[in-house]
């Protein structure tokens, strides 16, 4: 007799006992049928409380009724296994839930304003009482800030996580990652107060006869030394994924070190690379703060990101959703929409490139 | 073409940890070495100073003198990136480039170094795929990747990528041990008929294998563990497998020992 057989009766298998009963479908369907029946009832019947009760309660009912109905039929170790099972796809549900939820709200919201006005215009000369005005300048504000923000953070991002993994030995590397983590906690305030410091008040005079200015320069710059963080630490893991006997084959082809990380690691790695500066760039895109703070926002079209005030689309709803006229929050959904949108477009766009490259004809 | 590998003292170390202790040898050009020994005895750790692929892993250094034709690849003046291209390496477990097409594996050495004619490349990759005896079997799909083909295939995939570049020595490391005996066999023809130009240096665990391939083996072995490995025996392969000098080396070729 084994030791199972003789500790946990039922646990060893035999091969008498591997087949079970299944409880079949109908009797599944008929718990739930059973449950929202139970559940609509007592909810109802008593003015408990509305149908999102209802539902609340058969789910918990159903659950209930079929760890019992399968403990019956099926046995207890497969009852704990639907157990664990309906657990995780209850959380799964629960965690898609608001986000489904999010993206309903913005497309039902934010579709009354979807025409050729909004894309077209800017809110100069619009007041309280025009229906129209868009969100033209804020697009512009957005795509200049964020791409500026880009092509100063990638870079300086990637190659800061190549020089970690592949060259970073000892002290130096040591606190360049203690620093890097640092900056990951940075509110995004306290970035734009930088900025606003350094660059706004201390810089820009040089280049202005002495006067500080406001730009999407300056807004660019404190969303880089917010990305730049994520982009480390995001490209460092995906470098250190990359296995070892890789670049050994790559050094024992006589392949130097800067050309193995460039056409070995960093390939092999892009995929997961690109994921985490979309990430960066998703989050940056959605900051208001520090556009506020050094770009100052505007009404009217700039294109120029170096010169003068500049809105972007994060600070538009911001400042469209705090406004008193009835016409402004359509405009502030819309823009919410267009955000998330152009975000998601950069980010399909970015994974189709990087799967494109890493070859998985 | 091929050249002849001299290590006199060699010991390597992993941080303070002496892996191998005062290893020599002479490695005769255009021949077959084999290196034997129980696991963690330091074949691979051996093998690995020979290309300087040793000092890849941090904290990691050797000491003594290994020459290649009378060059010591571990003078402070020598370029690694070089003495890698002159001793090449075929690792245990095959690693193709997963992100390249078989043709782009076979070339990668070639193409990464510098060489941009197509034509060139083209006829390099033909004649490595067939040097390895895998040309017949991949002619037909040279852009998929490379990571796609069977385990037999990719190791002969990297034996190819490997011959591509031409170096004088090919170092591999328990290149079969992850194979079935059919490619095994494939192997060991493609070791004879590489002889010709290479000279070659394999650990293996597989005695039959070393008996059949080898001109000379070298006999690995440590006292305990913690202790460095060292270098038992070094002879002909026939006389170390009929009548060893060592009663260690006896002990393990019979089975009566690691
Ligand atoms: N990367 C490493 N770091 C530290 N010790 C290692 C490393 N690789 C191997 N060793 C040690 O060096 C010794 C020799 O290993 P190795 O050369 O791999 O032996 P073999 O190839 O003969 O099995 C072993 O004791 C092993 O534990
Ligand atoms: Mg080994």
């Amino acid at each position: 007799m084994s030791l199972l057989d003789r500790e946990l009766p039922g646990v060893a298998m035999t091969p008498d006992n591997i087949r079970t009963q299944k409880l079949p479908l109908v009797a599944n369907l008929g718990v739930a049928l059973a449950a929202v029946v139970v559940s609509a009832a007592l909810v109802l019947g008593l003015g408990l409380g509305n149908w999102v009760l209802v539902i609340v309660l058969s789910w918990v009912l159903y659950l209930v009724g079929l760890l019992y109905a399968a403990g019956r039929v099926e046995g207890r170790r497969a009852a704990r296994n639907r157990a664990w099972q309906s657990l995780i796809y209850s959380a799964c549900l629960l965690a898609i839930l608001p986000l489904a939820s999010v993206v309903w709200t913005l497309v039902s919201k934010g579709a009354s304003r979807l025409d050729g006005n909004f894309f077209g215009t800017s809110m100069n000369n619009i007041g309280a009482r025009d229906a129209n005005g868009g969100a033209y300048h804020a697009i512009i504000g957005t795509l200049e800030q964020v791409g500026i923000a880009a092509l100063i953070a990638v870079p300086l991002g990637v190659l800061g996580a190549i020089y970690l993994v592949e060259y970073g030995r000892g002290k130096f590397a040591g606190t360049v990652r203690f620093f890097v983590d640092v900056m990951t906690g940075i509110p995004s305030i306290v970035a734009g107060l930088f900025i606003l410091s350094f660059w706004v008040l201390i810089v820009s005079p040089w280049f202005n006869n002495g006067q500080p200015r406001f730009s999407g320069f300056a807004a660019s710059l404190a969303l880089s030394v917010l990305m730049l963080p994520t982009i480390v630490r995001s490209t460092e893991e995906m470098l250190r994924l990359v296995p070892g006997p890789l670049r050994e084959g790559a050094y024992a082809l006589g392949v130097p070190q800067w050309k193995t990380i460039l056409k070995i690691v960093v390939p092999t790695a892009l995929p997961g690379i690109v994921t985490g500066v979309m990430l960066a760039i998703a989050r940056a895109a959605g900051e208001t703060a520090p556009v506020l703070l050094v770009a100052g926002g505007a009404a009217a079209i700039n294109f120029d990101p170096f010169t003068g005030n500049q809105s972007s689309l994060a600070l538009y709803v911001y400042q469209q959703a705090g406004d008193a006229s009835k016409y402004a929050p359509a405009r502030a959904w819309t823009a919410a929409l267009t955000l998330v949108a152009i975000v998601l477009i950069l980010t399909i766009a970015a994974k189709m490139l990087a799967r494109r490259n890493s070859l998985t004809r | 073409m091929a050249k002849r590998i001299e290590a006199s003292n060699v010991s390597s170390y992993y941080g303070s940890f002496k892996a191998i202790d005062s290893i020599s040898m002479t490695v005769e050009p255009k021949t077959i070495t084999a290196l034997i020994g129980p696991s963690g005895c330091g074949k691979s750790t051996f093998l690995r100073s020979i290309n300087r692929m040793h000092e890849v892993l941090p904290n990691a250094r050797i000491e003594g003198r290994l020459t290649i034709d009378e060059q010591n690849i571990y003078d402070p003046d020598v370029d690694v990136t070089a003495v890698r291209r002159l001793i090449g390496m075929v690792f245990q477990r095959p690693n193709p480039f997963p992100t390249m097409s078989i043709y782009e594996n076979v070339v990668a050495g070639l193409k990464l170094n510098g060489v941009k004619k197509k034509s060139l490349l083209d006829d390099a990759a033909e004649q490595s795929l067939k040097s390895a005896n895998l040309w017949n079997e991949v002619k037909d799909r040279l852009n998929r990747p490379g990571a796609g083909l069977s385990g037999g295939q990719q190791q002969r995939l990297c034996i190819a990528r490997t011959i591509a570049v031409e170096p004088q020595v090919v170092l591999m490391d328990e290149p079969c041990s992850a194979l079935d005996p059919i490619s095994t066999l494939a192997i060991e023809d493609l070791m004879f008929k590489l002889k010709d130009r290479f000279t070659i240096i394999i650990v293996t665990h597989n005695m039959q294998q070393a008996a059949r391939v080898s001109d000379k083996t070298g006999f690995f072995s440590i006292d305990k563990t913690g202790d460095p490995g060292r270098l038992i025996e070094y002879d002909d392969t026939q006389k170390i497998f009929s009548n060893p000098t060592q009663k260690k080396t006896e002990d393990y070729i019979t089975g009566r020992f690691g």
